[in-house]
Parts: C-alpha cells; structure tokens; sequence
C-alpha cells in the first residue's frame, strides 16, 4: 500500500488521457467477445489468442518492412477465415455455450504453443515509423499509436452498429440470437449469417491485435492478461451490442488509470474486477 | 489406484442375484456402501506403503502432484460437477489456504500441521461467505457464475499483494520445518496429499451416495422444479460450497509448504481453475471419481513433456485432447466407460415395490378446511396477476380452477406452491401459516405441484425422478428405501416397466404421469396440477382423468388447473373462476358455468341466444 497521494491535474487529465486510450483497446478487444457471446451464444476465449496471434503476425511483417497498418490488408482476411472455420467446427458439433469456453480455452492453448515455437517466450517490440511519433495538446502528450487506436477503434464500433441496426443483415443476425428456429422459419439463412458473423469477430480480434502490437510489447503468456478485464467491459456494456464494449472499455480505462495515479498501479485490477462483480451479482440478466 | 487390494471385504460373488429375494432388504446397494469407501480405503493403506519401496525422491514429487491435483479436481466437482454450478474460482480458495498456511507459518511460526486445519477453515469461510451472496440472486448460473467466481479470485490477489500479507515480494518458507511423518521430506508430502485425497474422495463419493448427493445432482438438472420437490437448494449449495472450498484450503496449505516459496502470480491466475475444470470434464463430472480419473490422466501428459524440450509441445498437446475430449467425449471418460460396461451386462434389476405405504393422513376429516387463501395479491412489474383473491380448499375434494388465459391460476399455483413470494395476502395450510416460506419448506408441509410443461430431471432415471420427490418432499432418507416407495408409485401411475429409462425416451403422456407420480411420491395431503391434460388426446385424456380419480381415492386433496371442460365437469367437485386475477365466481361446474359473467370472461359479450358454455362441453 503505498498511500493516497493526490497527483497533480496535469498529471490526472495525463492518467485519464491514457486510460481513454487503454480504454478503446479494451473495447475493440470486446467488441468481437460481445458479438460472439451475444448473438452466437459462443463464448470464444481465443478470441485473445487470435488477437495474439494477429499481433505477432503485424509484427513479423512489419520487421520485413512492411507498414504495420498495410498488414491488416493480408491479416483480416486470414483472421475472417480462421474465425468462420472455428464456428463452422463448433456449428457441426453443436457446442454449447459453456462448453465453447472450455474448447476456445484449448484452442488458445494451441495458439499459445505455436506464438511460443516460432516467436520464443521473450518479449518482442514492434518497431516502426509510428512507434515514437508523439505530440501535445497544451501540456498532454497524445502518442500516435494509441490515437490510432481509438480512431479505429471508435470508426469500427460505429461502423457494426450501423450494420446491426439499419441493414438486413444485422436484422436477421439479431432476430436469430432471439429464436433460431424462428428466424430460420422467416427466410433467414441462418447457418451463413452465423459463418459471418464469427468470421467477422475474429477479423475483429485481428484488428485490435494490429494495435496491440502498435503499442505493446508482446509475450505469449501476455494472452492471458486481458482476459478478466475485457471480459468486465464486455459484461459491463451488455452482449450483442456494439457500442458498448467501447464506453464500458473507456469507463473501466480511465477508473483504472485514476487508480494508478492515486494510489499505486498494482491496486488497479481493484476496479476492473469489482466492477465486473458489482455488474455480475445486480444485473445478472446482461449475461444471460 | 485401480487394483483392489486384499484388505477390501470379499463380498459374495452373486450380489445382483441375491437382490431379487423378495422379502429382504435390497442388499446390492447397501453393500456397495461398504465396499467403495473400504476400497478407497484399503488403496490408501497399500499406496502408504510406497515410500518404503525407496524410489528415487523424483517418484514421490510426481506422486504428489497427481494426488495434489486430485484433491483439488475433486474437490471442486463436488459443488461445481453436482451442482453444474462451474467455479473458476477454485484458484482462490486453494490461495487462500496456502496463504493461510504460510503466513501462520512465516510470521506467526505455527507448527506445519496446525496451519492446515486453520486453511481449510478460512478458505471455507470464505466460500461460504461468497456463495450466501451469490446463490440467493436469481440468475447467477452457468457463465456468470463462472465469470463472478473468476473476478473474485482476482480481487482476492489483487487485495493480498498489495497487503503486508505478501507486500509483493512472496512469502519464503525456507525456514519452516517439515514434519517427519515419512523416511524424507519429498515422502512426507506425499504421505500428506495422500491423507488428503483419500478423505477428498471418500467425501465425494458419501456425498454422491447420499440424500445430499441426490439434491445436488438435482439441482443440476432443473433448481427450481428441485426446490418445488423439497430439496432445500440455497442451503444444500452452501454446504456442497463449503465443503470443496475447505478441501481445496487443505491442498493449498501443503503446496505451501511443498513449494518453499509462494507467489500471487503463480495461485490467483486463471491457471489453476482451467486445469481443475480440464481435468473434470475429461474425466466426467457427474461421477465422483471421474475427476480424480482426470487428474491422473493429465498430470501424467503434462509430466510426459516436461523435462524435455516439448514443454512447448505439451501446451498445444492438451490443447488437443481438451478440444477432442469435448467434442467426442462431452460426458467425460468414465460415464463412457461406464456406459461400454453397462451395455455388456443386463440392465440392471428393478428394485421391489415396498408395501403400499398407509394412505395420507387425516382421510377422516373430510369437508374440513385444509388450504385457506387470503386477500392474495402478485404483480410483475405493474402486471397485476393476482389482485387479492380468497380460495378455501377443503379436505378431500377436487376444486378445479379455470379462467381465461392470462386469469392468474398458473400464478395461484406458483405462489401457493412457493415458487413466487406474494406481495399481499396469506396462505394458510392445516392450520400453519406458509406465506414467506421457501418452496422446499412448502413442499415439506405436504404440498405438491406439477409443471405444466413437465420438468423432469433430465439425467436421472425414471425411478430416480421419483424417488427424489419421495427423499425431499416425502422425508425418506434412505436413498434405497426411497427408491422402494418411488417403485410403487410407478406402479401407481403404470410406469414401472420404464423405471430405468431416461425421462427422454417418454413420450408426453408418460411425462405427464412421471410428474404425477413425482408430486404423488412426497404423499402430500394437497395436489396443485397445473393443466395435466394439456396436449394429450382424447383417449389419453380418459387415462388421466381415471388417474386423478385414483389419486382422490387414496387420500390426497386436489386443485385442478385446467382448459379441457370436459375434464373439469367430469372430475370437480366444486369450480373457482379467476379473471383478471380476482374470483369471479364458484360453485359446481355445471352451475358457475351457465352464468352471464364467466360466459363473458370465457367468449366476450354475449349475443342474444348464446348457448351456455357448459351446454356446449357436456
């Protein structure tokens, strides 16, 4: 416990800068987890490892010279394919909701091994133009980075939203998490929508990765730190939504980054985590 | 630990044969009690020895760590297999015993072997305190339960690293003494994980055996048609809590002691419940023994690829084997070896109906008053369901119950039976008041009920359904003895030659007398059947109308939901109409069912000439 010290606000609109920033990663990391859960009834734990894998991937490319953000052109058509061929698999087998936590959790660990035998256990850092750019807005700092994130992240986001709610598509994608046999009876087709929508939740997953590796450094045992408090934002938002994910992210961002800078950065799971349990015990119906 | 050693009792060759003897007590399962604890035991005694058998020190750790992680999957099947209720918290309450045990040995210099008992009690404390919170909210099931318990194990690490407890730098036990209870520290431990998972897999298994275990598995299948049964669920949970909680302490506190050195990071990850949640399923969870079949298979792969370069290999390796294991295998090992066994022997033999037990008390004073409803009121959320009604139900009779959909009579029978708390009004059963109580205690004081849609426990047999209700509702305690009544309540209903078969190989009908003969099994005074004729044929229909005569017969009282009029004129002593959640009028069925206002309810407004509704059924 290193004490309540009350930091300057400099340095709190700096903490709340970055955990906006910290934030939209932990919603375009949800974003996927929350489609999947809510309109498949798919918990998909690899969805970190994908994000992982992603990672590593941008990285490799990157160190062959090519611009981390041009990667994403071969990365999420890759991601698309592995995510529909996953759904397809548990579809076959019709896997049910718990069980999809204990199989994703297998497959991550199969994507753990492989990140660990072609990229080793040590730490890697991606290097590229945009990784020192920085500037400052009065006295903030914005990293370019991160700020590329959150555009993408807040561009993306939008862009799921408009599908879900205005198109067809994301009318028949919604109305089968309500009754599959139902929306199947009204013309839906369901099994397609459902390959592309899990599709679309790994290609996702790939997209934060790219970011993760933009301003991460990158370990394979790492997977497994975002788990719990992604999974908070996720549950905090609500599944099957798409902005959720991103202002819930930004809420448990920045409550954490505060936390850091009052009292010390070990405490900062505190929050995340008892928010997810606050969430979890009042409104237990946003899981169900 | 698959061989029986000498020690084991040599029980008679023709067990199965001997339990067809009429008159005797069932002997098969009575036996079975003693010789599957005695083998426990008896494996326990011959594997004691092997410390003396001097294998290299290396033999004893891997031996450990079977047996370490043995008590930990069991221990966690124990709430989470039974229940269905799956923790990932397991890793919280193992941390907290081994934080226990080593902070009491590193600061307070406590002897080893008092620390445990110390562990075992706090990591239950602390169980028991989390689930009084999370099992009384509705909807903390499955995923979230999973996710809650997860989030729980990560405070608690959060909390204890940035606490004096570990200050962040870990607690070293170096100076700590090993007590010498084997020829060298590496056997002691594996002398204590032995003790350990001995007394894990003789809890799990008592536990299965036992009513407890009955309400657990239970609670697995349906919690709220378990609860209307009589099994008192929140406290049954609790215990099945506590109890895996304080094994997963003791297994905590020797790895402290076994590891020297303890971490947050390496106790409080989500490493630990995955492995214990692995080792489950693969094993089977619904069996006591599945998980520590598990346990032994993993450690063993894992212990394959260390030492060598494959470590990275093995990851992936279990990886595998978890996707194959719940894709091919989502039962788990041993009920599919179980099931290969089965399928070479022939089915088991039925047990022989008891007696017929005395009929319900109390036949005698017919015309009495045994249910009396007061001023009932329940809203959902501005809905008024039931908007104060009075109903007398008296000894004996057959008071059918009919409305319009939307009336309140499924909501009648949800309050009265427990299942919702009312906002108003009192019911009062044999003169005691039931208003407040919980469904189990309702179910005890002699009130049984059917779903309309039947809700029979999915993955107990036909025999097993009933003998539940005869357990909980009806205070047997006797798992056999229980499963005798139940027999001659299958006779009852005409279901005996299916008493073994899966509640899913039923057709409706059958499913339909399989709740009968569940709510008939606690031998209640009052029966509430919520439209048992639903969705049956005409011919089906006689059937059960025959039945429910049966069921007057022998003693109980019954309130009768239903739509079929034909049914309700046939079977009823006396109607009460419900509309828009008040008594709209009461009397014998021909008569209430010739008046302007039930005719209204019923058709809408009548037009000149209408007929009369009952006119139109009779």
């Amino acid at each position: 416990m290193s004490g309540f010290t009350l930091p300057s606000v400099t340095l709190l609109s700096q903490s709340i800068l970055s955990g906006i920033f910290v934030g939209a990663l932990y919603g375009l990391l949800g974003l996927g987890l929350s489609l999947s859960w809510g309109l498949l009834r798919l918990i998909n734990l690899a969805h970190f490892a994908f994000a992982f894998l992603a990672a590593y991937l941008c990285y490799q490319m990157a160190s062959w010279g090519m611009d981390p953000l041009l990667t994403l052109l071969v990365i999420v058509p890759l991601f698309f394919a592995i995510g529909a061929a996953v759904h397809w698999m548990m579809a076959r087998f019709s896997v049910t909701p718990f069980n999809s936590l204990l199989l994703t959790f297998g497959l991550t660990g199969i994507v753990e091994a492989l990140i660990q035998s072609i990229w080793t256990a040590d730490f890697r850092k991606l290097e590229s133009a945009y990784g020192h750019m920085k500037f400052s807005v009065g006295v903030l700092y914005v990293p370019v980075p991160e700020l590329i994130t959150l555009l993408l992240a807040i561009v993306i986001s939008f862009g799921v939203w408009l599908v879900l709610r205005y198109t067809d598509l994301g009318k028949a994608l919604r109305a089968a998490a309500e009754d599959a046999p139902i929306a199947a009876a009204f013309g839906v087709n369901q099994k397609r929508n459902a390959l592309l929508l899990a599709g679309t939740c790994s290609a996702l997953a790939s997209v934060a990765g790219v970011c993760l590796a933009l301003s991460y450094t990158l370990a394979p045992s790492q997977i497994y730190a975002w788990i719990g408090v992604v999974f908070a934002a996720v549950m905090l938002g609500g599944l099957g939504r798409a902005l959720a994910p991103l202002i819930a992210g930004g809420v448990i961002g920045v409550s954490e980054a505060v936390t850091m800078a009052v009292t010390a950065p070990s405490w900062a799971p505190l929050v995340s985590f008892t928010v997810l349990i606050a969430i979890l015990l009042f409104r237990p119906g946003r899981a169900a | 630990m698959t061989t029986i050693p000498p020690e084991a009792p040599s029980a008679p060759a023709s067990t199965r044969g001997a339990a067809s003897g009429p008159a005797k007590p069932d002997p098969r399962r009575p036996l079975g009690r003693v010789r599957t604890p005695a083998t426990i035991a008896a494996a326990a005694i011959a594997l004691a020895f092997v410390p003396t058998l001097g294998l290299p020190a290396f033999y004893d750790s891997l031996l450990y760590l079977m047996l370490h992680w043995i008590v930990l999957a069991v221990s966690w099947n124990i709430l989470s297999g039974y229940t269905g209720y799956f923790s990932f918290g397991h890793g919280a309450f193992f941390g907290t015993g081994l934080y226990t045990s080593a902070t009491l040995m590193a600061r307070f210099d406590w002897p080893f072997l008092y620390t445990l008992p110390a562990a075992a009690l706090l990591a239950c404390v602390l169980g028991v305190a989390l689930g009084a919170v999370v099992f009384r909210v509705r909807g903390v099931r499955g995923e979230v339960f999973a996710l809650l318990t997860l989030a729980v194990t990560f405070v608690i690490g959060t909390v204890i690293v940035n606490t004096p407890i570990d200050g962040g730098n870990g607690v070293s036990l170096a100076s700590a003494p090993v007590p010498k209870l084997g020829p060298t520290p590496s056997s002691t431990f594996y002398l204590l994980a032995l003790m350990a998972a001995t007394v894990t897999l003789l809890v799990a298994w008592g536990i299965s055996a036992s009513k407890l275990g009955s309400g657990l598995f239970a609670i697995h299948d349906d919690e709220d048609a378990a609860e209307v049964m009589g099994v008192p669920t929140y406290r049954y949970k609790l215990i099945a809590f506590g109890i895996s909680c304080a094994l997963a302490g003791v297994a905590g506190g020797i790895h402290a002691l076994f590891l020297n050195y303890v971490t947050v990071g390496e106790v409080f990850t989500i490493t630990v419940p995955l492995t214990v949640v692995l080792m489950s399923v693969l094993g089977g969870t619904r069996h006591w023994a599945g998980p520590a079949v598990g346990a032994v298979a993993i450690t063993l792969l894992l212990y394959a690829f260390t030492g060598s370069n494959l470590a990275v290999a093995g990851k992936a390796v279990i990886g595998v084997i978890l996707i194959a294991a719940i894709l091919f295998m989502p039962d788990g090992i041993l009920p599919r070896l179980q099931r290969w066994l089965v399928r070479k022997k022939p089915a088991a033999a039925v047990p022989a109906p008891a007696a017929m037990p005395a009929p319900p008390a109390s036949v005698v004073s017919a015309g009495s008053v045994l249910l009396q409803v007061r001023g009932l009121h329940k809203a959902f959320r501005g809905v008024r369901a039931l908007a104060g009604v009075d109903v007398d139900v008296r000894r004996g009779e057959i008071l059918g119950l009919i409305g319009p959909n939307g009336s309140g009579k499924s909501t009648f029978i949800n309050v009265v039976s427990g299942h919702y708390a009312a906002d108003r009004g009192n019911v009062v059963f044999e003169g005691h008041e039931l208003t407040g109580r919980a469904a189990h205690g309702i179910a005890r004081a002699g009130i049984a009920r059917t779903y309309q849609i039947p809700r029979p426990f999915a993955h107990l047999s036909v025999l097993d359904n009933v003998a539940l209700a005869t357990m909980f509702g009806g205070a047997v305690p006797d798992p056999d003895a229980a499963r005798r009544q139940a027999m001659q309540w299958l006779d009852f209903t005409r279901l005996h030659d299916k008493a073994h078969a899966r509640p899913d190989e039923l057709n409706l009908h059958q499913r339909k007398f399989l709740e009968l003969a569940r709510a008939l099994a606690s031998r209640p005074r009052l029966v509430l059947l919520d439209e048992v004729l639903c969705g049956l044929t005409p011919g089906e229909i006689d059937d059960a109308v025959a039945l429910i005569r049966r069921i007057r017969e022998q003693g109980s009282t019954i309130v009768f939901v239903e739509h079929v009029m034909r049914a309700v004129v046939a079977l009823t002593d006396r109607v009460v109409v419900f509309h828009h959640g008040e008594l709209l009028a009461e009397g014998t069925a021909a008569d209430v069912m010739q008046r302007a206002e039930v005719m209204t309810a019923y058709l809408g407004q009548p037009a000149a000439g209408a007929a009369p509704l009952a006119g139109a059924h009779a």
